[in-house]
């Protein structure tokens, strides 16, 4: 169904979708899909204007959510109700959906111009009409100068603003992104990022983004939703995620060393090895964490240190991150310790070795599993 | 749509290089090692390399039986094509040690070029019939009855024998028949008949009979005018050339010819 | 995942000259002469005294003619039916599928005479579909030029099929989703999108079954048989010309195949730079 209103700035409040009665706006969908042994099983509800990023590994079912989304593949069951209209037997081509596809799938043969006016072509417009509307959508994303352009003939980020600009144009009610940023190099990215975040602010309608990439869905997203192995893990704000991770995964992704374990009292006494200290006083199942930057390490055993963590381990690998160095350690506690690359000389770290690692208490952090 | 002009004959010096490469194919059934003279004492050893026309394949064939049955330790092999193409093979020094042609014409290729041991001998004749459909629906008795209007009729191209014979019956007959397609062969003729694809054919008569009940023959008067002489020959470098001779004496004796004529040939 | 994106096709590097093994030079060399050869003897041989003769004689144009335009609409016919054919067999998944797309090429391997008898048999006159072609609408297909053009379709189009099939299978399928959720319906999507993404497959498919039509044979004089102006195309010319007149064979089978090189010739700069 065509919806013609131009997109408004801001986040006002969303405007009453065609078949929408008052209050049914938004996206309400449980999407079941089955694939040979895989299973995709996850319920998905955001609110016009929200801007809501399925995060997960890859393989997790991401993209096919998302494919169930826009209906390139079939729910084996569920539901899936936009502003109130119930989509779930409605083709593809006739869901009010705009899809940004990872490599943006330009139509290599289309100028950026006719690529944008495909949408409204499809969508009954006139020829002249859709390539105005066109033309508008490509001034608004800064590459009027790109009209005549050949997709190939595009840089990285002019594409993908093209493939956004093409997925507008239809005025949808959902706009599905696809790993939005994946394909551009480091630089391009950072640009391109704050740009599509300017966009996607100002889109009035329901926003899904796929990504792995956490830095990504939490600059561009209003809410997470992280999804492994076909199921949803956890979701909530990227402030609340970034602080209570409830998987390894999470953990790792923002950053921080994650154990469960069974806490009593300032101790929490780990599934797997030893006991950690922390600050936090609770009882029951619960996790701990503490960022990387919080482990000292040290060649003999420290005796003069006032740290009740101390873990005998070995040197497993080591990378450069950012100006640091990270150490992936194992032994009695396995976990990543940060340290600068004049500490690690010093120490003469090297795959094999023994070190120590000591963490304070103070920089623990424990809550309830 | 006008009759294509009957190109003539320009040159016949090029037949050899035109047809080598269809001769490659049919060419290359050389004489085994114990292919050498037998003595003149023990009678015929050895293999008989016979080039003959398509047409004599059925008849042949039971010759060639007969032969190796009534003298032991012989083995005939054939090559059965287009009397033009196997002419074409012999100039090229295909080793056959006997030409069967369908045609004087294509024998005149092989004895023009002095390839012919002595002078050939005609030894079968063959004419030609209408093939009709089974059971003749369309009531075809003569030539003309060929002319009749919606009637599909096939001929020979006249660039192969029995094509060039039933244009000479035509113009015997003074009829004007205008085919709905020349056909490249005999088979190309027959098999639209028999497929019902055209009414009726002008083919010689030993088609006829080997097509079986799948066609019904119907002769004409006409066909007196076209008859066709069959010429045999010893090959001038024949790899063996006494029991070549006693195969030829096979298809000229009452034997010979008793089997020929049940497949529809003529007595010469 | 920016390759399907961009396909840097045109700016392969050519391996040089130098350094070729000559296991593997001699017998590409062979192989070249043994492809060229049989051409050049065709023009030492050729009678170029009688030529200009032979060449104007009405019966060669009207042959060339027919061959030209026989071949063009049987090429015509396979695209019109043969590029949805190889877009059903690339793009849909059915049970049997693998079956059909052998028997859709099976026409490449079947000697060109059994599918004239196929052809007979089938839409003869008292073929299992010619038999009510005839009985309804009094339309006989043998013998006549639609037959021509009909039989040359048969063996031509599997190369068309086979050319774009594999062109669409090398397409990414998605380009065709995307343009499902830009709002095209899947003929949509087709046409505007799938049909462009692969126009050089289309361009070498035809060219292929163009030139597989030209020098049909078999198939064609067994079901349309030969008669001049009507069936009897180039190569029918010249294999009866061989019959008695080597000469004219000669004479015929240059335009052919000056035919063909020209035709050839001009597409491959215009349209298959990129094959």
């Amino acid at each position: 169904m065509p919806e013609t209103m131009p997109p408004r700035p801001g986040k006002g409040p969303a405007p009453a979708g065609t078949a929408s009665e008052p209050g049914a706006g938004g996206l309400d969908a449980r999407l079941v899909v089955d694939r040979g042994s895989f299973r995709l099983d996850i319920g998905l509800t955001a609110a016009q204007g929200e801007v809501v990023a399925l995060l997960g590994p890859n393989g997790a079912g991401k993209t096919t959510a998302l494919r169930a989304l826009a209906g390139l593949a079939p729910l084996t069951a569920g539901h899936l109700r936009l502003d109130g209209a119930d989509l779930h037997r409605t083709p593809p081509e006739s869901r009010p959906v705009g899809v940004v596809f990872q490599d943006y799938l330009l139509f290599p043969h289309l100028s950026a111009l006719d690529n944008v006016a495909f949408g409204p072509r499809c969508r009954g417009a006139g020829k002249a009409e859709a390539r105005a509307q066109a033309a508008e959508w490509l001034e608004r994303m800064g590459l009027a100068d790109h009209a005549g352009a050949k997709p190939r003939r595009l840089s990285g980020g002019q594409a993908q603003r093209v493939a956004l600009a093409r997925a507008l144009a239809t005025h949808p009610r959902l706009l599905l992104l696809d790993e939005p940023l994946a394909a551009l190099d480091a630089r391009t990215r950072l640009e391109v990022r704050a740009q599509l975040r300017r966009h996607l602010a100002a889109f009035e309608a329901v926003a899904v983004l796929v990504t792995h990439d956490p830095l990504d869905a939490m600059v561009l997203a209003d809410r997470l939703v992280v999804v492994e192995h076909g199921r949803i893990v956890q979701e909530g704000s990227p402030s609340a995620i970034a602080r209570h991770p409830r998987t390894e995964y999470i953990a790792q992704l923002v950053g921080l060393n994650l154990y469960r374990g069974h806490a009593d009292g300032h101790t929490v006494r780990l599934d797997a090895g030893p006991a950690v200290s922390t600050t936090d006083d609770l009882t029951g199942p619960a996790f701990v964490a503490f960022p990387p930057g919080a482990v000292t390490l040290y060649r003999d055993r420290p005796t003069g240190s006032s740290a009740r963590n101390l873990w005998h381990c070995a040197i497993a690998g080591l990378e450069t991150h950012g100006d640091q160095i990270r150490a992936e350690l194992t032994g009695e506690l396995s976990l990543a310790a940060d340290l600068t690359t004049a500490a690690a000389a010093e120490l003469d770290l090297h795959p094999g070795a023994p070190v120590w690692a000591t963490v304070k208490a103070t920089q623990t952090h424990a809550y309830p599993a | 749509m006008t009759r294509s002009a009957h190109r003539p004959r320009r040159s016949r010096r090029i037949a050899g290089a035109g047809a080598v490469a269809v001769l490659a194919l049919s060419a290359c059934s050389a004489p085994g090692p114990d292919s050498s003279p037998g003595s003149a004492t023990d009678g015929p050893t050895g293999t008989v390399t016979v080039f003959a026309a398509a047409s004599l394949r059925e008849s042949f064939t039971t010759l060639g039986e007969r032969f190796e049955e009534e003298h032991p330790g012989t083995e005939v092999t054939f090559s059965f094509g287009g009397s033009d193409a196997l002419a074409a093979g012999i100039d090229n020094g295909a080793p056959a040690d006997v030409f069967a042609a369908a045609s004087p014409r294509t024998m005149e290729l092989v004895t023009d070029r002095g390839h012919a041991a002595g002078s050939p001998s005609t030894f079968v004749r063959n004419r030609l019939q209408i093939a009709t459909v089974p059971g003749n629906p369309h009531g075809i008795d003569s030539l003309e009855d060929l002319t009749a209007p919606g009637l599909k009729v096939v001929l020979c191209d006249r660039t192969v024998p029995c094509g060039a014979a039933a244009q000479t019956a035509l113009g015997a007959a003074r009829i004007a028949l205008t085919p709905a397609s020349y056909e490249q062969d005999v088979k190309g003729a027959l098999t639209k008949v028999e497929l019902k694809e055209a009414d009726a054919a002008v083919v010689y008569r030993t088609d006829v009979k080997a097509a079986g009940d799948k066609v019904e023959g119907v002769e004409f008067r006409e066909s007196a005018e076209a008859v066709n002489d069959y010429p045999i020959a010893l090959l001038d470098n024949a790899p063996n050339p006494s029991a070549a001779k006693a195969f030829v004496a096979l298809v000229k004796s009452p034997e010979g010819r008793k089997v020929l004529g049940e497949a529809g040939f003529l007595r010469p | 995942m920016t390759t399907s994106r961009e396909t840097p096709r045109k700016t392969r590097p050519r391996t040089p000259g130098r350094g070729v093994p000559l296991a593997l030079l001699a017998p590409a060399l062979l192989g070249l002469a043994f492809l060229l050869v049989p051409l050049l003897a065709l023009l030492v041989r050729a009678p170029w005294r009688s030529l200009p003769e032979q060449l104007t004689s009405p019966e060669v144009w009207q042959a060339l003619r027919l061959s030209l335009f026989c071949a063009t609409t049987a090429t015509a016919l396979s695209l019109v039916v043969g590029v949805p054919l190889a877009w059903l067999l690339a793009r849909t998944d059915f049970p049997g599928r693998g079956l059909l797309r052998a028997l859709v090429t099976l026409p490449l391997v079947l000697p060109p005479v059994v599918g004239g008898v196929a052809l007979l048999l089938a839409l003869g006159r008292n073929g299992v579909v010619g038999q009510w072609l005839d009985a309804w609408f009094g339309i006989t297909l043998p013998f006549t030029t639609t037959g021509v053009i009909l039989a040359e379709t048969f063996v031509a189009m599997p190369f068309l099929v086979i050319s774009v099939e594999g062109t669409l299978r090398a397409t990414d399928p998605r380009y065709e989703e995307a343009a499902t959720t830009l709002g095209a319906s899947r003929f949509t999507a087709f046409r505007r999108v799938t049909l462009p993404l692969i126009a050089p497959g289309i361009a070498a498919g035809s060219v292929l079954a163009w030139a597989r039509a030209l020098g049909e044979f078999g198939a064609t004089i067994t079901f349309a048989g030969n008669f001049p102006g009507r069936t009897q195309t180039m190569p029918l010319a010249v294999y009866l010309a061989l019959q008695n007149d080597p000469a004219a064979a000669i004479a015929l089978s240059l335009v052919l195949l000056a035919v063909s090189i020209a035709v050839l010739a001009g597409l491959r700069d215009r349209w298959m730079r990129t094959v």
